[in-house]
């Protein structure tokens, strides 16, 4: 495997990480799925790392960076079904994942999507974020 | 301490890391190590076997299941030919980096490790051992 498919939702792109990922294939998820945003104009960005057994500080920058670079373009971005193994150990590692919101499953990650956008103006809480 | 089992590998590559990863959680599955012992294990191995080849062209990582009072761990140790580190204090502080990358990897890996030992020397090289006991914390 040597790309990662990204698939467009409606408003939203969904990418779901099968293996753990090494370095070129990051960064070449990093800017292919900028690329998505900016020409899509998706309003946000689903990650589902469920399948990932760790993230350490290069994983870390990476989706610190795609939710940066989302942010300008006026997407939101959220990390779905992060292993509690790799939400505890990340705090240890001293990662703090800035701009990235959390949420169990893909199905929550689209509800917080929606609130973050505004479609249901409800609550700002993440739902997982407290974990982190 | 004891060695019962051990394995060197040589690590020159970006695959090399993952390879290793793999091999690192193997040790920790076969003592028995939780599942959030065995993600510290590889995360801070993740860190380390990356600064090897970022920073010294790659080295040896050698894997280890050691014993000390009857209980069992994971020996890791990772050791370049590389610049060496001009001053190790500073590199152990979270955020310094040289590489203009989060500067976490190195305290980081301390904090996931049960023991942590750096020595460095500048012209000859940077060893790096931890141990993640089957039950530390
Ligand atoms: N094996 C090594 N050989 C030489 N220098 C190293 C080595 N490992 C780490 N360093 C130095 O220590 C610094 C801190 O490392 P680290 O905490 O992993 O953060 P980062 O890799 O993000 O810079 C590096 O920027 C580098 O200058
Ligand atoms: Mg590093």
């Amino acid at each position: 495997m040597d790309k990662i498919p990204i698939l467009k939702m409606g408003e939203f792109l969904l990418v779901t990480i099968q293996v753990d990922l090494y370095d070129r294939l990051a960064l070449a998820l990093e800017n292919d799925l900028i690329n998505m945003v900016s020409k899509t104009e998706a309003r946000g960005v689903l990650i589902d790392i469920s399948a990932v057994s760790i993230v350490d500080s290069f994983m870390g920058r990476i989706l610190g960076n795609i939710a940066s670079m989302s942010k300008i373009m006026d997407a939101e971005t959220v990390v779905v079904g992060m292993q509690p193994a790799v939400a505890i150990t990340l705090v240890e590692l001293g990662l703090t994942l800035t701009g990235v919101h959390t949420a169990l499953d893909v199905e929550k990650g689209m509800e917080l999507l929606r609130n973050k956008i505004g479609y249901l103006p409800k609550e700002e809480e993440d739902l997982y974020d407290d974990i982190i | 301490m004891m060695t019962l089992s051990k394995e060197t590998l040589t690590i020159q590559r970006e695959p090399d890391v993952i390879y290793f990863r793999n091999k690192a959680k193997e040790y920790a599955v076969k003592i028995g190590m939780s599942m959030v012992g065995q993600t510290k294990l590889i995360t801070a191995a993740s860190e380390l076997v990356r600064n090897m080849l970022r920073y010294a062209n790659g080295g040896e990582a050698v894997l280890e299941i050691v014993i000390r009072n009857n209980i069992k761990g994971v020996r890791l140790t990772f050791a370049d030919k590389g610049p060496g580190i001009k001053d190790v204090k500073q590199a152990m502080q979270d955020g310094f980096s040289t590489g203009r990358s989060l500067g976490l990897g190195l305290p980081g890996a301390k904090r996931l490790s049960n023991e942590f030992d750096i020595k460095s020397e500048v012209g000859k090289g940077t060893t790096v051992t931890i141990i993640r006991w089957k039950n530390g914390l």
